[in-house]
């Protein structure tokens, strides 16, 4: 966990009183809603169907079990006792009221939690790896240099007026958990050839309605340069940015428009003439924001205790260990992960009731700490193996050990029409409803993994694009039309998945899925071979054959 | 529209040179930049002070052989989404080294001082004359810096080095 | 950006005009008495572009009470029921069209 001293305290809470101070000149029609709109953005305030929709970060997915109460608090005082989790570790809150948030915000900033830049045209949360400093394997912790990253960005005096929203993604492992290749900026830390640990620079990713892969600028930037390095970046991006359509806005449009490598050429330049600009973080600097995260005194416990052993006679334990538990960096201990994708229910949701019970249980099983990650799960980092019995039997009870992680099941949606403003179609009932069609989990496991993505509009909150299968939701003649893509992925072999044809009306949603997954179990070359190389190997096609033959 | 300048309201000694009309032969004027670099040697040899407003997507390099002759800069917010010219008011501070009045202009707020402080402006056209009014009490809403620019204040890491030292000192 | 004063309006059918309050966000209609009800029943029905124009005029001048005001469609039932014109208004309207909690 990272502790906040009495500056981050400090400035978490001018910036609340700064906010209430900007609330009371709105209500008192000081301000127009013109001018209040971007402030209100600045602090994650948006504007959806029926209410406010308030966005709070969870700066690079790491929660303690105080913060987590805290925000089952909120949900509890100032909202309607829920929550829901989005795919950049933050929460969202549907229904507060103006008039009350900032009593919800200083209620949070007790426990340095904050809502700075969870939307508006500035640096939002940079996110990471759910698993940093847990995961076996991994370079270093992500987490210092999230951290790092997350002050530098916090009220940017340069760029708090970007063209547009600018993220930051950061992973340390091989396998990317964080979809650094789908950000404005994503940085892979590795180490080079001479042992040094630096950042291989990727920019320009993104998806919404101008999908982009993001490119390599610069593959080793070492990390004491990295501050300097974004932040030339971002100066080239604030003054050539397109600033007079937002669909062109992104540096993604920028970077394509001018090249890469003369957009490198930009940067490179800028870069060399701020000289550090004052960045250059000294050794002394990385290693107190390091010392700042502590670590739990790990006790030396055996690989496989015997209340594993015995629970192992138990085939839903069993069942759910093979497919939520996940290998920790310290013997006798797990990495578990609590699926908020249960049959029939909302993607993402957690009820304040369930922030209070996994508080809980994270105090007793997890060192007190919780990770949120961009599929809209929740995890506990660190738990001992000998625990694990007891903790799903506890989970179970609170329907979050529903063994469906990474599974057809385990679906990422956007909130969609039935809470959005920008949203064409609804998200939620079509991932219901496919939630209820594969209910089986033997059939779940059979097909393996899948990653379905639901967005309700082409800006791809649902991170439909790279979903193994996609499904994007459009309006046509007032009905609600679904796109269906297939073959995409979010991870270190990130791509945009491939259109199968014309899009299908609501009803029939599900049943074209089944006919996909169908259509996969009859044509994969072993029961190994996962749904999206599947769709690698033979193409869209055989697919497209078989969804539309009879349509 | 009020002029903030050290923290307070204030007359402005400057007169916005008027598109098309000669320019008065003493005084202090902002000359617009495109009539600024029409013959720049011309307008720098009046008696009274020059000073230039940049528009926010026009490459500095045009207006840095300038700068030492120059008694301000005003640059633009066309909106006050727009924040190109803090780029531009670092770039002028901290790496061109301009030490003048810099001063915003168009659509300023209150709610932006404590940026465009940090970013170098030391002059203000605010908007509002309420929001002109709260400048003082505006600009020290926060004590905790994160970024190092020019304007000297303490980052927070400088801070907590600082702490480090001296509590190390101490032992 | 154009100004929704200058935006040009055209309806096809009855019409209303709705927005969210600024206070707490709840779903607003503006009704023939120049002020907001948050049930839809009480929603000024407009029929013709110049009437949508001018009740969307006077709302967007109560720049303090609401926001993101905006012309609608309704469908006008017999006995004169009120009721939402599209799927978007029949969510604000009715509520969330799914089960929180998994069924």
């Amino acid at each position: 966990m990272y502790a906040y001293d009495e500056l981050d305290r400090t400035l978490i809470n001018e910036r609340v009183s700064e906010f209430r101070d900007q609330v009371k000149r709105r209500l008192a029609g000081e301000l127009t809603e013109d001018e209040f709109k971007m402030l209100r953005l600045q602090n994650g305030v948006y504007l959806q169907l029926h209410a406010y929709m308030f966005r709070v970060a969870i700066p690079y997915g790491t929660l303690s079990s105080k913060q987590l109460r805290a925000l089952a608090r909120v949900a509890r005082r100032y909202d309607r006792g829920y929550g829901h989790f989005t795919t950049r570790q933050n929460i969202q809150f549907n229904w507060i009221k103006l008039a009350e948030l900032p009593d919800a915000l200083a209620d949070l900033a007790e426990v340095g939690i904050h809502a700075m830049q969870t939307s508006g045209n500035n640096m939002r949360n940079v996110t990471s790896d759910q698993w940093a400093g847990v995961a076996p394997g991994e370079v270093e912790d992500p987490r210092i240099w999230s951290e790092i990253l997350r002050q530098h960005t916090t009220l940017h005096p340069e760029f708090s007026f970007l063209p547009r929203k600018f993220k930051i993604a950061i992973t340390a492992s091989e396998h990317d958990r964080a979809a650094i290749k789908v950000h404005d900026i994503g940085l892979r830390l590795h180490r080079n050839a001479d042992g040094e640990t630096g950042f291989e620079v990727l920019v320009g990713g993104g998806l919404g309605r101008t999908p982009f892969i993001a490119k390599t600028i610069k593959p080793f930037v070492p990390g004491r340069d990295i501050l300097s390095y974004v932040e030339a970046i971002l100066r080239v991006y604030n003054q050539y940015g397109r600033r007079d359509n937002i669909y062109k806005a992104r540096i993604k449009i920028l970077v394509h428009e001018l090249g890469i490598e003369k957009f490198a050429r930009e940067v490179d330049e800028e870069w060399r003439q701020m000289d550090g600009g004052g960045l250059t973080l000294d050794h002394s600097v990385i290693e107190e924001v390091r010392s700042r995260f502590s670590y739990p005194a790990y006790e030396k416990l055996p690989h496989m205790p015997d209340e594993l052993k015995q629970a192992a006679h138990d085939p839903l334990f069993e069942r759910w260990r093979k497919n939520s538990v996940a290998p920790h960096k310290v013997q006798g201990y797990s990495i578990v992960t609590l699926s908020l994708k249960p049959v029939g229910g909302p993607p993402g949701d957690a009820t304040a009731d369930q922030m209070d019970a996994v508080a809980d249980l994270a105090d007793r099983y997890s060192f007190g700490e919780i990770r949120v990650g961009h599929e809209q799960n929740l995890a506990l980092p660190h738990v001992a193996k000998r625990d694990l019995p007891q903790l799903w039997k506890a989970l179970d009870r609170i329907g979050l050990a529903t063994p469906n992680v990474n599974l057809v099941t385990d679906i990422i949606a956007c909130p969609g029409l039935d809470y959005c403003s920008l949203a064409n179609a609804r998200s939620i009932p079509i991932a219901q409803e496919l939630t209820r069609r594969f209910a089986n989990h033997d059939t779940a496991e059979m097909i393996g993994r899948l990653h379905i993505n639901i967005s309700g509009c082409i800006n791809a909150c649902g991170h439909h694009h790279v979903g193994h299968i996609g499904i994007l939701g459009v309006e046509k003649n007032g009905e609600e039309f679904y796109q269906i893509t297939i073959g995409g992925r979010a991870d270190e072999n990130a791509q945009m998945g491939a259109l199968i044809g014309p899009a299908v009306p609501y009803a029939e949603v599900a049943d074209v899925i089944e006919d996909i997954v169908e259509a996969y179990l009859a044509l994969r070359d072993r029961p190994e071979e996962l749904f999206v190389d599947t769709v690698k190997r033979l193409g869209v096609e055989p697919f497209k054959e078989r969804v539309y033959a009879t349509r | 529209m009020p002029l903030v300048k050290q923290g307070r309201i204030t007359t402005d000694p400057f007169v916005h040179a008027v598109d098309g009309a000669e320019l008065p032969d003493d005084g202090a004027i902002l000359v617009p930049a495109a009539r600024f670099l029409e013959d720049p040697e011309a307008v720098l040899k009046r008696a009274g002070k020059v000073g230039v407003i940049w528009p926010n997507n026009r490459d500095l390099d045009d207006l840095v052989p300038y700068l030492d002759r120059l008694a301000a800069v005003a640059l633009v917010f066309p909106s006050f989404r727009d924040g190109r010219a803090y780029s531009q008011a670092r770039l002028l501070r901290e790496r061109h080294g301009y030490d003048g009045e810099m001063r915003a202009t168009g659509q300023v707020l209150r709610d932006q001082f404590v940026f465009m402080s940090r970013a170098g402006f030391d002059a203000f056209e605010v908007k509002k004359d309420a929001d002109a009014d709260a400048f003082a009490a505006t600009v020290k809403r926060y004590s905790v810096f994160y970024q190092p620019t020019g304007d000297g204040r303490v980052t927070a890491f400088n801070r907590r080095m600082q702490l480090r030292h001296s509590e190390s000192a101490g032992q | 950006m154009t100004s929704p004063l200058q935006q040009k309006i055209k309806i096809t059918g009855p019409s209303m005009v709705t927005a969210n309050r600024t206070s707490d966000g709840v779903v607003i209609y503006r009704t023939a008495q120049q002020g907001w009800s948050a049930s839809l029943s009480d929603a000024a029905i407009v029929r013709t572009s110049d009437e949508a124009r001018a009740l969307l005029n006077e709302a967007n001048a109560d720049d303090v009470g609401a926001i993101g005001a905006y012309i609608a469609p309704v469908e006008l039932k017999e006995g004169g029921e009120i009721k939402p014109g599209n799927l978007r208004e029949h969510i604000r309207s009715k509520g969330l069209t799914i089960d929180l909690l998994p069924a």
